[in-house]
C-alpha cells in the first residue's frame, strides 16, 4: 500500500526520521512563514505547524501547512481540541486534506490560561483521544462522527503526543497504547531533557508490545540561552528540565551559550537514538530554525534520505 | 422533565456532588476513572490526563489543585472490579445530557448512545 506521506514512507522503510517545529508567524505576509521554513529545507523530513502554541495566537496551522505544501515542503499539521468543537475540527481536517496536508498531530493543547488570552472560553468539546478516533474514522471508514458519509475519504498519517515526564508516570505508556488503539500511527513526545526517565518510559512501551505498532519520535529542544532554559524549567507546564542542564548553560559565557545549546541537543539526539524503539527525532529550536539545522548537521543526520515519488500518494484528494 | 426524573435528581444530584464532586454530565463513567469525576478536569478529558500535569501531580490550570487524573489513576489501582476500565476508550460527551439523571440514563441505556460514526467496538 502506498504511504500517505513522505514521512510515513520513510518511517515504514525504517529510516531514522528528522522533523522540526516551525515557529508560527504573526504576519499576514506568507513570506514570513516561507522564510523560516526555507531554513529547514533539506535538513528535515517534515515540518510541524503549531496550533496556537502555548495558547498564544499565531497564524493557523492549516494555513501555514498549506503554505509549506505550496513550496514543496512537507508539513505536519498540529490541531488542538482547545479552540474548536467537533464540527470545526472535522471541517479543518477535511479542508487540510483537500489542500494536500497528509501528516497530522492531534492533541489537547496548552490551556488558555497559559497564553495571551487567559480570559478566553476553552472548548474541549471532545478530547484528544476521541479526536484521534474521529480522524481515523474519516480516513478508514469515510464517515464523519455523525455517521454521514464523506464523498472521498482523506488519506492521513495520524500523529499524537505523549508526555513521558508528567504524572502519573506509570499511566503514560497505557495512555500511549490507548492513543494507538484510537488511531495514532506515530507519536511525538514532549521535550526530552532527562534521558533516563525517557528510557524507562520506552522500556514500559516495549513491555506493552507497542514498538511495532507505532513510531515514537522524541522531541529534542535546542536551548539558545541559559535564560531560555530557565524559563522552560520554571514556566512551561509539563516540561521537565534537570538542574544540571540549566547550570551547564549558566556557567557558559553568554556569547557561547547558543553553541553550548546546540552541543547539548546533539548529545541528547545521540542518547535517545540508542534507545530501542526510537524512530527519529523532532527538533525544536524556539524561533531558531538555524539552531535546528546546526544540530542536524553536527549529530550526523544529514543528508536526509530521498524517497521515490512513486512510494507516496501523489496530488490532492 | 418528568416528576420521576425530578425525584431521582433530588437524590442523585446532592449525593454525587457531595461524594464525587459530580458535574452532572448525565453519562457517568466513574467506574472507569477510579471513582473520580472526570468533568472536574478543566479540559473535560474523559480518557486520561493531559500533558500539562505538574511534577507534584497538580493541575496545569489550577496549580493548587490535584490533577483529577492523577487521583483517577491511583484510585483505579485500588478498585477490585473495574481496575482496567481506565484503559477503555470513552466516547465523546453527549452535551444534550448535561444536567439530566445519569441513573435514569443508565437504566434506559440512553447513556450508551454514541454518534453513528463512532467505532462501535471501540466503545466501552
Amino acid at each position: 500500500m502506498p504511504s500517505p506521506s513522505r514521512l510515513a514512507g520513510l518511517l515504514r522503510d525504517g529510516h531514522f526520521v528528522v522533523t522540526a517545529e516551525l515557529s508560527a508567524s504573526n504576519s499576514a505576509d506568507p513570506e514570513a512563514t516561507w522564510r523560516r521554513a526555507e531554513v529547514l529545507r533539506g535538513s528535515v523530513d517534515a515540518i510541524n505547524c503549531t496550533d496556537n502554541t502555548g495558547a498564544h495566537v499565531h497564524i493557523s496551522s492549516l494555513a501555514a501547512a498549506h503554505l509549506l505544501v505550496e513550496k514543496g515542503l512537507e508539513p505536519i499539521m498540529q490541531l488542538t481540541v482547545r479552540d474548536r468543537n467537533r464540527l470545526a475540527l472535522q471541517a479543518d481536517l477535511l479542508g487540510a486534506a483537500s489542500l494536500g496536508v497528509r501528516n497530522l498531530v492531534l492533541m489537547s493543547g496548552d490551556d488558555v490560561t497559559a497564553g495571551d488570552h487567559p480570559e478566553a472560553r476553552r472548548i474541549y468539546d471532545i478530547d484528544s483521544m476521541q479526536f484521534l478516533e474521529v480522524a481515523a474514522g474519516m480516513r478508514d471508514r469515510g464517515l464523519y462522527l455523525s455517521g454521514r458519509k464523506l464523498e472521498q475519504a482523506p488519506s492521513f498519517f495520524i500523529g499524537a503526543v505523549e508526555n513521558p515526564f508528567a504524572p502519573p508516570l506509570d499511566f503514560r505508556p497505557l495512555r500511549l497504547q490507548k492513543k494507538l488503539r484510537a488511531g495514532a500511527d506515530f507519536i511525538q513526545t514532549q521535550l526530552v531533557f532527562d534521558v533516563p526517565i525517557f528510557a524507562r518510559f520506552m522500556a514500559m512501551v516495549a513491555d506493552l508490545g507497542l514498538l511495532d505498532k507505532a513510531f515514537v519520535i522524541p522531541s529534542i529542544g535546542v536551548p539558545r540561552s541559559a535564560r531560555g532554559a530557565r524559563y522552560m524549567k520554571e514556566k512551561v507546564p509539563g516540561l521537565h528540565v534537570p538542574d544540571a542542564l540549566v547550570d551547564r548553560l549558566e556557567k557558559t559565557a553568554p556569547a557561547r551559550q547558543a553553541d553550548e545549546g546546540v552541543q547539548i541537543a546533539v548529545e541528547l539526539v545521540r542518547a535517545v537514538r540508542e534507545i530501542r524503539g526510537v524512530a527519529g527525532v523532532h527538533l525544536i529550536g524556539i524561533k531558531w530554525e538555524e539552531g535546528v539545522v546546526q544540530v542536524a548537521e553536527a549529530a550526523g543526520l544529514l543528508p536526509r534520505p530521498t524517497l521515490s515519488p512513486l512510494a507516496t500518494v501523489g496530488g490532492r484528494g | 422533565m418528568s416528576v420521576t426524573e425530578r425525584l431521582v435528581l433530588a437524590v442523585e444530584k446532592p449525593l454525587k456532588e457531595a461524594i464525587w464532586g459530580c458535574r452532572m454530565c448525565g453519562q457517568c463513567i466513574l467506574h472507569s476513572t477510579g471513582l473520580n469525576c472526570p468533568m472536574r478536569c478543566p479540559k473535560n478529558l474523559r480518557n486520561g490526563p493531559c500533558g500539562g500535569v505538574r511534577a507534584d501531580g497538580n493541575c496545569e490550570v489550577y496549580p493548587d489543585k490535584r490533577c483529577v487524573w492523577v487521583d483517577a489513576w491511583e484510585g483505579s489501582r485500588r478498585l477490585p472490579l473495574w481496575r482496567d476500565h481506565i484503559e477503555q476508550l470513552q466516547k465523546p460527551v453527549d452535551w444534550q445530557l448535561q444536567g439530566t439523571s445519569s441513573w435514569i440514563n443508565l437504566v434506559n441505556r440512553r447513556d450508551r448512545v454514541a454518534p453513528r460514526g463512532w467505532e462501535p467496538d471501540a466503545e466501552s
